[in-house]
């Protein structure tokens, strides 16, 4: 028998496989970022809303608007932050930021994302608003989740953890805006963190 | 003597175990792909998947995209369950030193 390192063999089957099926450098630091975000944008809101003459949020009107257009300020800056940092990492770790596996880690993370948000604008559309929070959370768990096949697998921990704040949230909807808070605010610091110390620090 | 008969001599080289690593986890890969992950030269590749093919271990589809002809390969059942034989033998032997 030839003196072979049979232990180099095993670990280099592990990562081809790894780095053929799984992108990997999504940043920690973009996870703790987007929970910042999200917590200014839900203090910025909840000041607006709890200093209006109504003191509570009605679907048409102008601090509606106002929400709404925080929340679309919210994900876009995320995403921004999260392009940003990811391809940072990637040029780092020499893997390329738009190959098949980040097309496929993209896409998959899309579909239920997509679903979730026409679902809830439908829903919004009928007035039935009172479990926007909880389905928010909800579908962001099941597109994290679905995103972890290809890549970190501990992305599938957080999207456990929404899912079930989301559906803690829907027994209890008017807690919605606290459960958003704690959901798509403290976990994202708390799990970017980690992930932040588990992968970005080596 | 039946663990060291699993290791396989057709995967006995880096780049062969590469190829079929990174095909046992994706539905198929193409030559451009299969070269970039592995860091093998065009001549090198070739040559491998050429024997990896022969064993009938891998399956070669050649196509058109546009205009250019483009090559992918996936595994065949043969080749999942020598690999998976392969690995098996492997961890056996380290797991005895």
């Amino acid at each position: 028998m030839e003196s072979k390192n049979y232990l180099e063999d095993l670990n280099e089957i592990k990562t081809m496989m790894t780095k053929s099926s799984r992108f990997i450098s999504l940043s920690g630091l973009s996870g703790i970022l987007a929970g910042i975000y999200a917590l200014i944008g839900a203090a910025v809101a909840f000041y607006l809303v709890s200093n209006s003459t109504r003191g509570y949020l009605i679907l048409d009107g102008d601090i509606f608007r106002i929400c709404f257009a925080i929340l679309l300020g919210v994900a876009f800056l995320s995403a921004i932050t999260g392009i940003y940092l990811t391809t940072k990492k990637a040029k780092k770790n020499n893997e390329k930021i738009w190959d098949n596996s980040s097309k496929r880690l993209l896409f998959n993370f899309l579909i239920p994302l997509v679903a979730g948000g026409i679902y809830i604008l439908i829903i919004l559309n009928q007035e039935r608003y009172g479990h926007t929070a909880a389905l928010m959370l909800i579908f962001y768990g099941l597109a994290l989740i679905n995103a972890s096949k290809y890549s970190l697998g501990d992305i599938r921990y957080l999207g456990i953890t929404e899912i079930i704040l989301g559906l803690i949230c829907a027994i209890m909807p008017s807690f919605g805006f606290w459960f958003w808070v704690f959901g798509f605010g403290i976990m994202h610091i708390i799990y970017g963190a980690w992930m932040h110390y588990k992968y970005d620090l080596k | 003597m039946s663990i060291i008969n699993n290791i396989n001599k057709v995967f006995d080289h880096r780049i062969r175990l590469g190829i079929m690593s990174v095909l046992m986890v994706n539905e198929y890969a193409d030559f451009n792909t299969l070269k970039e992950l592995l860091g093998a030269t065009d001549g090198n590749l070739a040559s491998h998947t050429k024997a990896l093919e022969k064993a009938e271990y891998i399956a070669v589809e050649k196509q058109f995209i546009g205009r250019k002809p483009n090559t992918r390969y996936s595994t065949t059942k043969l080749g999942k369950a020598e690999f998976k034989k392969h690995i098996e033998a492997l961890e056996k032997l380290i797991n005895k030193q």
